[in-house]
């Protein structure tokens, strides 16, 4: 069965989606993600999805409960590169993904990572 | 219909040709006298074919039914010639009196033929009415078909001519909306404004609604539906050129715009969105001296 490549890089985990999404794949990938993410305990996961030409609601909830589930883990989640046809169907749908972070490219999306990254961890000097 | 009075008319179309063509033509020009030389040259030429292609079709028989494959060079003929009118800027009277005008020549004919039978007379008339008339509503049809085509596409001309994307600046782009929003016309905006997101990798989109006359619900509903898709690639909207009464409507009609970045104009909002990338932007002395300079020149 084909599985969808999680890559680790640094504190991050990038996932690249290059085939179609069906339901099958999406679980599993949920499932690999969860498990890399406690593993190499990182601390963010960047999901590229400009290869992505079509979605359902499902793969647009599967978005959402990645980026959830990470979160629950410690791990913040950046999705990047949607195409505007994917965008327009997701609002469709009334899917924004409001939890969700999003940026225009993978170069972006690291950077918002990063940026999300300081913020929490000035807000953790803060309190203490 | 007896196949008797088919053959009539036939027989009438195949005898008197000439002298119905005549006819024909002499009372067209009547009618539209004011064509140019060349127009009444394709009058005359469209005329003859269409003579030709009814001899043609009332040989092969069935009078009652112009959907069958013996009309089918006639009605290729008039949609072609209907098709044409239609573009080359003929009223809608023009192009079916082309037709109806032959009933007249014919009758004419069918007259002095049969007038001495009262039975086969009315009969070939009748047929012949029918037919004319049955090929007069296919001219309308395909002349309203062409109109029809014509609006469309200069509403596509003028749905794409109206929303322009424009960079105001690296990684910034602006949407100056003008005139009313529909459903349509929102999609290809958001389209275009997604798409050129997309190219030019701007993290802030400025959507400004100075030029749109009124907003409802329905119109808020399409712009947050762009800004939530403009969120979702990655890129910033917010809306600017909200006028009073506009902010006053939208606030009546109780739609949520709180979770979208709104400015009153949209100098505010190219600020904001300049502030919001890690611009910004302070005034110098020799920007407002050259302005100085400027008008002392005039």
């Amino acid at each position: 069965m084909d599985r969808i490549p999680i890559l680790k890089m640094g504190d991050f985990l990038l996932v690249s989606i290059q085939v179609d999404m069906h339901d099958r794949l999406a679980l599993t990938l949920q499932d690999d993600l969860t498990s890399q993410i406690v593993r190499h305990r990182a601390r963010g996961v960047l999901i590229d999805i400009s290869a992505l030409e079509m979605v359902d609601s499902f793969i647009g909830r599967m978005l959402g409960t990645i980026a959830s589930m990470a979160l629950l883990l410690d791990a913040e989640t950046v999705v990047v590169g949607m195409q505007p046809s994917v965008a327009i169907t997701l609002v469709e749908l009334g899917l924004s993904l409001r939890g969700i972070r999003t940026a225009l490219d993978v170069e972006k999306g690291m950077a918002t990572l990063q940026a999300a990254l300081l913020k929490r961890e000035d807000a953790i000097d803060a309190a203490s | 219909m007896t196949p008797k009075s088919n053959n009539q008319l036939a027989e009438i179309l195949a005898s008197k040709d000439q002298e119905i063509t005549a006819h024909w033509l002499e009372l067209q020009a009547k009618s539209t006298g004011r064509r140019s030389a060349a127009e009444q040259q394709e009058t005359i030429r469209d005329s003859r074919d269409f003579m030709d292609a009814l001899k043609g079709a009332v040989a092969k028989g069935q009078l009652d039914d112009i959907g069958t494959p013996a009309w089918a060079p006639m009605r290729e003929l008039l949609n072609g010639l209907s098709a044409r009118r239609a573009k080359g800027g003929y009223s809608p009277t023009e192009t079916a009196s082309f037709v109806f005008s032959l009933k007249e020549p014919i009758f004419a004919a069918i007259h002095k033929e049969t007038g001495k039978n009262p039975d086969v007379f009315m009969n070939a008339l009748w047929q012949t009415t029918t037919l004319i008339d049955s090929l007069g509503l296919l001219t309308m049809d395909a002349y309203q078909r062409t109109r029809e085509e014509v609006i469309n596409r200069q509403q596509q001309e003028l749905m794409e001519l109206s929303t322009p994307v424009v960079r105001l600046w690296d990684n910034i782009l602006a949407l100056p909306l003008i005139g009313t929003l529909d459903s349509s016309r929102t999609q290809v905006v958001m389209q275009n404004l997604l798409e050129a997101i997309v190219q030019t990798r701007s993290d802030f989109a400025i959507i400004d609604i100075t030029g749109v006359p009124v907003v409802d619900t329905l119109v808020a509903q399409h712009l947050l539906k762009t800004v939530a898709a403009a969120r979702l690639m990655g890129a910033d909207c917010l809306i600017s050129g909200i006028r009073p009464q506009i902010a006053q409507t939208i606030i009546h009609l109780g739609v949520d715009l709180s979770e979208v970045t709104t400015k009153a104009t949209l100098a505010d909002a190219f600020a904001a969105a300049l502030k919001r990338g890690g611009n910004s932007v302070t005034r110098n002395g020799k920007a407002s001296d050259s302005r100085a300079n400027d008008s002392r020149e005039k």
